[in-house]
């Protein structure tokens, strides 16, 4: 079949045109004819980045699993093609069968960061479906958003018809039956979307009534109609073994940013750092079985004929049986002649031995994320990792003949002092040292020590202990990351020490959007219509657009980022839980502000109250 | 054991660049459980040489790659393995078992033979089909050739070594040797050029039928398809 809806000219004009044409190693053909249900799974950035995303690949094969579904992809178009499409008004289509997204059952879109807000609309706009829920008619796609940033759905809740919360594995084969059933009965889109709203992790925006107070904090949130929850729960995998997973994953014809076999070894995290919304979200953690993996691992890898193999997981050094997995893909990989390319580990000497042996060691690098510059303030954030560990973990890796370090930073991290930046200055310092007195001179053969210090500026996200905390705005931002680079040059190992730090205007509207409530629909769709797309790639961030949207819609930035929120304000995405109880992160708030380390869930149960839902390390 | 693989690329394929082929072949043959060779050293990668890069958008019945394998079961194993694994679009057509010595796939080309047509919709101009009518009594044809530095005039005439003209179709066998490589594509132009046309390559489909391997001499060339210099495995 060869079937496009660019044609031939398009196609030979615009970069990369396999982004467009599908096509590839495992993608699924089914007869469109032949299914119920036609799913169209978005990733609302390029594709390259959108392969990359292990979730739509589970998903995608989840749901061509199902007789009755055919799930095809779409992502956004890259600026070079959405022109031509919007100038000679070519809808936009799913890669596997290239027919319009608007034909479509479902448009589903995952929604990985704030910063692909526009291109959903971009999706929306160019597919030819409303850009607002409240328009769309009865043959328009039902369009349902999932990822982490479902977890605060309020500022794009106009734009979509039903949001998944949670893991996307276990609602929506009940979905989909109630979909088939509601076409059966030629029931109105509104009716089915009530219907979808009581089957439990699924939140329809249009249902529910949001009413503010004079000083435009939320006063109430309550459901418009009869049997609609006013809580909703997430969805969560219980079972990881029984868990679907792609054993055969499309392998793109381009080189996309995660070329590789992805092996997921557990979800979720026992560490509690307060900044991390990843770290809650996804609790408890649960292991999936170390044979189970193996297996896995050589069915992907035949199935794919990737040259590579990673593993994924918010903190890999903490799967049990890391050393088993890790020794049998070494085996298995050398055979193969394919690579493992490792996850940032702990730096023990498993993993320092691990390392030299499937890693160039003059090209690799160590990588140390304290996050925080002082140990005071890697208390604060709950962050258990100690300069001592630190340091201890170069040593060894010195002494094994590594010379790069790559460390991780943030900066506007809640009741910071300049005191706590200088720490980042010294701490990288320290590292310096540590190689000199570690290496003697004629043993440096791979040259000096390069270390590299990289801030990000702090994001306050909801769902973690920080979400009442103030956020920096850009000058602040600025200045702070200013304050490090002069501290960096007072070292004595200055020349040693490189310094990056990220944008603060695209940070500072990322912050905007995280804690935001509804009334910034409109400023995203002004945005929008100001021709912005692409925000999260630093070419395309308007910030200028950004800041006169708000504006032209009333809407005060500062109220949503540099303001503390009160302990017993009504927070936009309090009507959803993710496990973790708000009096848990009450606590943790509290904690923070003492400088008090709350222990990892292996050392003891700290009562976040997501032991319920099937953790390994949980209380049984 | 040096493989010699004949293979087809048309459909979707086409948008798909020389290098992403490359990459995609290198996970086919894992894929398909060939045991090919790897290079030494601390990331081996697979023995493999093309013989010519195909431009995207070019239709392709004889495209070669060269690949060092340690064993196999036959032929047809090795094809139908091979073709198992292809995604539409691509097919292996043949694969021969090359001798000891044989220069690899690259500096083996010798020629290729093109075919081009208008595409839907479009003609070849009557004035180029008039100036291509004069083909044989031409004596040089000069194009200017872009190179990093500088703009070099060069004569196509001698890299032509067959050619034929008419409404639906040219017909060209062209030296694609690394040293004289021209495409089908300059021939066009330069008679667009002639005719004071603008020329839009996007007007035409290039087709290349095969490429050949020289068993003659430099003086006396002999070209054979890249396939017939093996042996039946």
């Amino acid at each position: 079949m060869t079937k496009t809806a660019l044609n031939d000219k398009i196609l030979l004009k615009i970069d990369k045109p396999a982004r467009y044409i599908g096509n590839e190693i495992n993608s699924v053909v089914k007869d469109p004819a032949s299914v119920d249900i036609r799913f169209a799974m978005c990733f609302p950035d390029v594709y390259e980045i959108g392969m990359s995303h292990l979730g739509m690949q589970i998903l995608y094969n989840l749901f061509n699993s199902y007789d009755d579904c055919y799930c095809e992809r779409v992502f956004s178009p890259w600026t070079d093609l959405d022109k031509i499409m919007r100038e000679e008004h070519i809808p936009l289509f799913c890669l596997e069968s290239q027919d319009p997204v608007k034909d479509f059952d479902f448009l589903g879109i995952t929604i990985q960061y704030e910063m692909c807000y526009t291109n959903i609309l971009q999706v929306l706009d160019l597919s030819g479906i409303p850009l607002r829920s409240a328009d769309r008619k009865e043959d328009d796609p039902i369009v349902i958003g999932g990822g982490p940033c479902a977890y605060n759905p309020e500022p794009i809740a106009d734009f979509f018809d039903i949001f998944y919360i949670g893991e996307g594995e276990t609602k929506y084969r009940a979905l989909f039956d109630l979909y088939k059933e509601h076409k059966r009965k030629r029931s109105s889109r509104k009716e089915f979307l009530i219907e979808a709203a009581k089957l439990g992790g699924l939140y329809v925006p249009s249902l529910y009534e949001v009413t503010y107070k004079e000083d435009g904090t939320i006063e109430s949130f309550k459901p418009s109609a009869e049997g609609i929850p006013d809580h909703i729960d997430k969805e969560i995998v219980t079972d990881m073994s029984e868990a679907p997973y792609p054993e055969n994953p499309i392998v793109p014809f381009i080189k996309v940013t995660q070329d590789r076999v992805v092996l997921e070894i557990q979800r979720g995290c026992i560490r509690g750092c307060r900044f991390c919304q990843a770290g809650q979200l996804y609790r408890p953690v649960r292991e999936r079985d170390v044979n189970w993996l193996k297996e896995q691992a050589v069915k992907m890898l035949n199935a794919t004929g990737h040259e590579e193999i990673s593993l994924s997981s918010l903190s890999s050094s903490d799967y049990s049986a890391l050393e088993e997995l890790i020794n049998f893909l070494i085996e298995e990989c050398d055979k193969r002649h394919v690579n493992i390319s490792l996850p940032s580990l702990r730096i023990d000497n498993f993993s320092v031995d691990v390392m030299s042996k499937v890693q160039d060691i003059k090209k690799s690098s160590l990588t140390f994320a304290p996050e925080a510059g002082s140990q005071r303030m890697r208390n604060v954030i709950n962050k258990g990792l100690t300069e001592e560990d630190i340091l201890k973990g170069a040593r060894l890796a010195f002494a094994n003949g590594w010379t790069r370090v790559k460390l991780y930073f943030m900066l506007g991290l809640p009741g910071e002092t300049d005191e706590d930046i200088r720490g980042i200055a010294e701490l990288a310092d320290k590292i310096a040292r540590e190689f000199f007195d570690t290496v003697p001179k004629e043993e440096r053969k791979n040259g000096p020590v390069q270390i590299v210090a990289s801030t990000s500026f702090f994001i306050p996200k909801p769902f973690t202990a920080f979400q009442w905390a103030p956020m920096n705005n850009s000058k602040q931002f600025i200045d702070k990351a200013y304050l490090t680079r002069t501290s960096i040059m007072e070292q004595l190992n200055q020349k040693r020490i490189r310094y990056n730090w990220h944008e603060a205007d695209v940070s500072f509207i990322e912050g905007l959007l995280a804690r935001g409530d509804r009334k910034l629909s409109d400023v995203i769709e002004s945005v929008y219509k100001k021709g912005c797309i692409f925000d999260s790639w630093g070419d395309y961030f308007n910030n200028e657009a950004w800041l006169s949207a708000c504006e032209e819609n009333g809407i005060d930035i500062d109220f949503y980022t540099t303001r503390e929120r009160d302990i017993d304000e009504l927070l936009p995405w309090d009507f959803l839980s993710c496990g973790v109880n708000k009096d848990f992160l009450k606590r943790e708030w509290q904690r923070a502000k003492e400088g008090v380390v709350t222990p990892n869930c292996r050392e003891q149960c700290n009562g976040c109250g997501a032991f319920g839902l099937g953790g390994f390390y949980c209380p049984r | 054991m040096k493989v010699r693989v004949k293979f087809a690329k048309d459909g979707l394929m086409v948008y798909i660049g020389h290098l992403d082929i490359l990459r995609y072949f290198q996970k086919c043959i894992r894929k398909s459980g060939i045991d090919i060779a790897y290079s030494k050293g601390f990331s081996p990668h697979q023995i493999m040489s093309f013989a010519a890069p195909l431009g995207v958008g070019i239709i392709s019945s004889g495209e070669y790659m060269d690949i060092e394998i340690n064993s196999h079961e036959g032929r047809d194993k090795f094809i139908e393995d091979l073709n198992s694994v292809m995604v539409p679009g691509m097919r292996i057509l043949n694969a021969v078992m090359l001798p000891d010595g044989t220069d690899n796939a690259m500096a083996s080309v010798a020629a290729a033979r093109y075919k081009v047509h208008p595409k839907e919709g479009k003609e070849f101009p009557k004035e180029v089909l008039d100036i291509a009518a004069a083909f044989d009594s031409m004596e040089s044809i000069i194009v200017m050739k872009e190179t990093k530095k500088n703009t070099l005039e060069v004569d196509l005439k001698p890299h032509i070594y067959e050619f034929s003209m008419d409404e639906k179709e040219l017909n060209c066998l062209v030296d694609a040797s690394s040293s004289g490589n021209i495409k089908s594509t300059q021939i066009l132009k330069a008679f667009f050029d002639m005719a004071g046309l603008e020329f839009n390559p996007l007007d035409y489909q290039v087709i290349r039928v095969d490429t050949y391997t020289n068993i003659g001499d430099e003086n006396n060339m002999k070209l054979v398809p890249m396939d017939q210099v093996g042996e039946m495995f």
